[in-house]
């Protein structure tokens, strides 16, 4: 696959506070990439320059091998579906999608025939006159995605569109989304804070921290293979425990030495990355080679989250085992299931 | 309950101020000296004298509140774009004049516009011949137009400073310049705004006496000053309350056309 998108050595700064680093990605054509972060990492940011609403400080962006940054947003042929949707509120839903179009001075049958596609694409058909304050959330999202994909555009951004959604239809859109971009063959950069809405949709994830790229994979690189603390703690609900090692595959977890899979690093001391829901727990405590008591229990549906505290190191475990505070369980971890990170 | 007790010294307000007056107006207007019922005061009224005044009115009313919104939009886009820096600045050298008293402020302009005035002082000191504006038209348009700019611009303003600005990246990103954002984005959306500053403008200076009295001369005659004239030097209240109901009536359907036609186009 070619690159669609090559950002080069990018940085933006507000007097003397950095937003972006010197960030370097590119992105494929026909790829779903997100951008994950915390809020303030600067992702929105890196999207708003995309789009043409900030400057970089310095830095380039290369769209299909040409200059991005000298063109004002309205001649780039990218588009965006806002995290407020910004749909235009004294229009219908029918003007809202025909407006790039109208602007092109596109004839008018042509205009119409796209946007019946349009609203069968979003499963709008019907809701032509409707005014946007009349909608849902949810059609609002929907007429706001129909109106951005109109101009064919080659790149979509997406920030934070569904961050206003409750569960269910956040779930569904992501799918449908995720659809969209698959059968229309159009490059997505999304953007968001929610890390498993990236590891549902994404072909890569790109996580960021404080202006900066941490890691770039694709959702099981980085959820099975995190290259630091951050992403470890930030892509799942992670133990991050502190780990000695003396040589490869042996690791002490709190004195207690577990087999591993991963190699020593140049450093004896590592972080060990745990998920909650490969720790298993037993009642029958001795038989483990760590135990510890539990804090904390809350009922999830699937499993229950506990927390478990093991001398003065607390644990949180995933299991459909219940148990009760105060309770003494033992725990353990398969080597296969324990991931080592150079500290 | 508490908050429609709150209201009652409002309501005995507007009661005693507004609804009595008017009803004293109407009792005035259809009665004769005796106190007989009679509509001769509205006939009177069509005459071509009175009539031009009426149309004299309109015509300054109608200009003065142009020439408002002409420069009350630009200054109101400016207030309200994010990049402006010296906002309070500027909105408080529209809001201090209005802390002068208005009386003071309308002679001020005679001093400005006078024969010997600042005005054609300056135009001798750059070489050109005086001009004549004090006591015509021009001068009461000035008067107009200053006194009742602050009520173009705030409505606008605030209507322009709801927009989120959101919409307009939103526009800007589906292709359109700003000149296509301004025509179909910003202009519709601050349509209430400039409904509210037309009728804010027009109402009053449609009705006005103080700035034609002053700047217009003694014989200047404008709606307000035939009014005026009718109840304080001439005596006849009667008369002159038919005037003021007939104008009422005409500025209420003004208003009506005003918002009508906001509407439809909010609704097109």
């Amino acid at each position: 696959m070619k690159n669609i998108i090559e950002i080069k050595n990018l940085h933006k700064s507000f007097g003397i506070e950095d937003i972006l680093g010197k960030i370097n990605l590119d992105i494929k054509e026909n790829e779903f990439l997100t951008i994950l972060g915390p809020s303030g990492c600067g992702k929105t940011t890196l999207l708003r320059i995309i789009a043409g609403f900030e400057t970089a400080t310095s830095g380039n962006i290369l769209f299909g091998g040409k200059d991005l940054l000298i063109f004002p947003p309205h001649k780039r042929n990218i588009n965006t579906v806002f995290q407020s949707y910004a749909l235009f509120p004294h229009m219908n839903v029918e003007e809202n999608i025909a407006f790039a179009l109208k602007i092109k001075k596109e004839n008018k049958d042509i205009i119409k025939e796209k946007v019946t596609k349009m609203l069968n694409l979003v499963n709008l058909n019907g809701f032509e006159k409707r005014r946007v304050r009349q909608l849902s959330g949810g059609q609002q999202q929907r007429v706001a995605i129909a109106r951005a994909l109109i101009n064919e555009p080659k790149v979509l951004l997406l920030d934070e569109p569904l961050g206003a959604l409750d569960l269910k239809l956040r779930k569904e859109m992501q799918i449908e989304l995720k659809n969209m971009q698959k059968s229309l063959g159009i490059t997505f950069i999304y953007v968001t804070h929610d890390q498993e809405e990236a590891l549902t949709m994404s072909d890569t994830i790109v996580v960021m921290n404080k202006g900066e790229i941490l890691q770039k994979g694709t959702a099981e690189d980085i959820y099975n293979e995190p290259l630091s603390a951050f992403v470890a703690d930030f892509i799942g609900t992670s133990n991050i425990l502190p780990g000695q090692m003396e040589k490869d595959f042996e690791v002490y977890i709190q004195g207690v030495k577990f087999h591993c899979i991963d190699k020593m690093p140049d450093t004896k001391d590592v972080d060990v990355v745990i998920r909650p829901e490969d720790v298993e727990i037993s009642k029958n405590a001795d038989k483990f080679p760590l135990k510890g008591e539990v804090i904390n229990v809350v009922f999830f549906g699937v499993h229950y989250e506990m927390i478990v505290k093991v001398e003065d190191t607390l644990w949180k475990v995933h299991s459909t085992v219940m148990t009760k505070p105060g309770e003494i369980v033992g725990i353990d971890v398969s080597k296969e299931l324990i991931h080592i990170m150079r500290r | 309950m508490k908050s429609t007790k709150l209201a009652i010294p409002y309501i005995i307000w507007i009661f005693i101020f507004t609804i009595v007056p008017v009803f004293l107006l109407i009792n005035y207007a259809f009665s004769t000296n005796t106190g007989s019922f009679t509509i001769d005061n509205f006939s009177r009224f069509f005459s071509p004298l009175y009539i031009g005044i009426l149309m004299r009115s309109f015509y300054m009313a109608f200009w003065s509140t142009i020439i408002c919104f002409i420069i009350a939009y630009p200054v109101a886009y400016i207030l309200s774009t994010k990049e402006f820096k010296n906002r309070n600045v500027l909105i408080l050298l529209f809001i201090v004049p209005m802390w002068m008293n208005f009386l003071v402020r309308t002679y001020a302009w005679l001093f400005i516009l006078g024969n010997n005035g600042v005005l054609n002082i300056f135009l001798g000191f750059l070489g050109f011949p005086q001009i004549r504006l004090l006591f015509t038209d021009a001068a009461v348009l000035i008067g107009l137009v200053y006194t009742f700019l602050p009520f173009m611009i705030f409505p606008i303003y605030s209507s322009l400073s709801k927009i989120d600005y959101k919409i307009v990246e939103g526009a800007q990103d589906l292709g359109a310049n700003s000149f296509y954002v301004m025509l179909k984005i910003i202009f519709p959306l601050s349509l209430p705004g400039i409904a509210s500053g037309l009728t804010m403008v027009f109402m009053p200076a449609v009705a006005t006496f103080l700035v034609s009295n002053i700047l217009g001369g003694g014989g200047y005659m404008l709606i307000g000053n035939l009014i005026e004239q009718q109840f304080m030097i001439v005596g006849n209240r009667h008369f002159g309350s038919a005037i003021s109901l007939i104008l009422l009536a005409l500025i209420l359907v003004f208003n009506m056309l005003i918002s009508t036609l906001i509407r439809e186009e909010e609704t097109n």
